[in-house]
């Protein structure tokens, strides 16, 4: 933990009174006091998210607004693209999509969700990079751009199958949204911004709303026996079970986006041959790894036994002795698939499906499997 | 007539003569939440006091269960290995995780009787 995680010095979201009065177990993050889970426990918060509907303080992220100086949206999204390998320009109006700052080395300074809100683009980042993040904007963009974090406002996600149904009742225009629309809607009469989308591998809304009604929304949406307050060690497993990176663990400055197997997130206009190609930090070394390929690669691991494997765990390709070929950066238990999951990055030569390894854990060598992600079908509304 | 005594570390040790039953406190499985492993010593190692004997896992976390006391590990709970959820359930009674044989009976001297393990976790 950092230094100053200190429990003194630790911020608080808009949420926090809320958090304590529902009993939240509270742990530093990211410089905030948050709830890692309520009475309720991990296990019931995570299976309830999957059959019901879960709500999150995700507050502690970043939301940035970037206007462009000229009027022009298309600016602020050509200038954008200086910094991610995303075909930014593509983003419609009412649209958002998954994205990455790279650095020059072609790692990743952090990962992101930008929106296309008509006259500006609106991000949001992860807590631990906000700042840092804002820094990198203004160094880079702030001849084409005004940068603007809007620490004013809370963000909370909604997830689970009953998400809609429950937003529906403060939100008559969200059942009509799809997976990764954004744009600002009233929710309760509150000017928000509201995505559907989300990191459970589930339908579901994030909403972003003034800090000063953050509380009373939040309650309102409490007020529906569907949904339960969901603390961060559920919203681990959730988003370990969708396949889904956390940054600073699945990725960081040392992985790119190629390695870390979100090839997806980059699309064709920004690779080699493309109207755009490259043209962002480290574009020479991703572009490479696109084209010839990286040496290692992010996978999926499922665990034969029922003993967790957990990040920092080596990973060997035989049962006893060699040297490690890889690191687990993810792991638990996943309380849906009722068995242990994992992610962690192993040679491209060891990289295919159904492969083979171990992992050590308390000096035993434990067999695992390459597999598929995400490990439980996500049921977004495309 | 059995007398049950606690460590600082929230284990709990029913002593019957020369045989411990070893197990994790109520007050500890509260703190871990939902257990959902638990990793038990092989039957015939002794352990040194303080050693780690055991693991138990929670969805988030995996602890160390140590050795209260020295001895040999007579007996495991194949039941609770089965069903870790058990801990949650009846952590100070079908949770339990080993029998040792007590090779010092000095070392109890060492432990709390439940009014002090009461007073610790207060």
């Amino acid at each position: 933990m950092l230094a100053s995680d200190d429990k003194n010095s630790l911020k608080r979201t808009p949420l926090h009174d809320l958090h304590v009065s529902l009993g939240g177990k509270m742990v530093p993050f990211a410089g905030y006091d948050m709830p890692v889970q309520y009475p309720a426990g991990v296990l019931k918060e995570h299976l309830h998210t999957r059959a019901s509907a879960g709500l999150f303080d995700v507050s502690h992220m970043g939301q940035i607004a970037l206007r462009p100086k000229s009027g022009k949206v298309e600016d602020a999204a050509r200038a954008l693209e200086r910094l991610v390998p995303q075909d930014i320009v593509a983003i419609a109006p009412g649209r958002q999509r998954y994205a990455q700052f790279t650095n020059p080395d072609g790692g990743i300074l952090d990962d992101l969700m930008v929106a296309n809100f008509g006259d500006h683009l609106f991000l949001v980042v992860n807590a631990a990079c906000k700042d840092a993040d804002e820094a990198h904007l203004r160094a880079n963009l702030a001849d084409v751009c005004v940068i603007e974090q809007l620490s004013d406002r809370a963000l909370i996600a909604l997830q689970g199958p009953k998400a809609e149904a429950a937003l529906a009742k403060l939100c008559a225009e969200a059942p009509a949204m799809k997976f990764m629309d954004a744009g600002p809607h009233r929710v309760a009469g509150l000017a928000c911004f509201v995505s559907r989308s989300g990191y459970t591998g589930e339908d579901g809304f994030e909403i972003s709303v003034p800090a000063s009604d953050a509380e009373a929304l939040a309650r309102k949406l409490l007020e529906n026996p569907d949904v339960m307050p969901i603390g961060l060690g559920a919203r681990d497993s959730l988003r370990l079970e969708a396949g889904l990176c956390l940054y600073g663990h699945d990725i960081d400055t040392a992985t790119t986006p190629v390695e870390a197997a979100l090839e997806w997130s980059v699309q064709k206009s920004r690779r080699t041959g493309g109207t755009r190609a490259g043209g962002f930090p480290g574009a020479e070394k991703i572009l490479a790894h696109f084209d010839n390929g990286a040496s290692r690669r992010r996978v999926g691991l499922l665990a034969q036994g029922r003993a967790p494997v957990r990040e920092g765990a080596l990973l060997f390709a035989g049962e006893a002795g060699g040297d490690p070929i890889g690191q687990v950066t993810s792991g638990g238990f996943g309380p849906s698939l009722g068995a242990p999951v994992a992610m962690g990055y192993v040679p491209a030569s060891s990289s295919a499906l159904d492969t083979k390894l171990f992992a050590e854990v308390r000096g035993q060598r434990l067999p695992l499997t390459v597999a598929a992600m995400p490990f439980v079908k996500n049921t977004y509304k495309r | 007539m059995t007398t049950t005594l606690y460590t600082s570390d929230h284990e709990w040790l029913a002593i019957d003569g020369d045989v411990a039953t070893v197990g994790i406190t109520d007050y500890a499985q509260q703190q871990l939440g939902d257990v959902v492993f638990v990793e038990l010593p092989k039957v015939g190692r002794t352990l040194k006091k303080a050693e780690a004997a055991a693991v138990v896992e929670s969805v988030k976390a995996a602890s160390d269960v140590y050795a209260p006391i020295s001895g040999e590990v007579l007996e495991t709970n194949a039941e609770v290995a089965g069903e870790p959820a058990l801990v949650n359930s009846d952590a100070q009674g079908k949770a339990w995780f080993f029998k040792i044989r007590i090779a010092d009976k000095n070392e109890l001297g060492g432990l709390m009787d439940e009014a002090a393990y009461k007073a610790h976790t207060a």
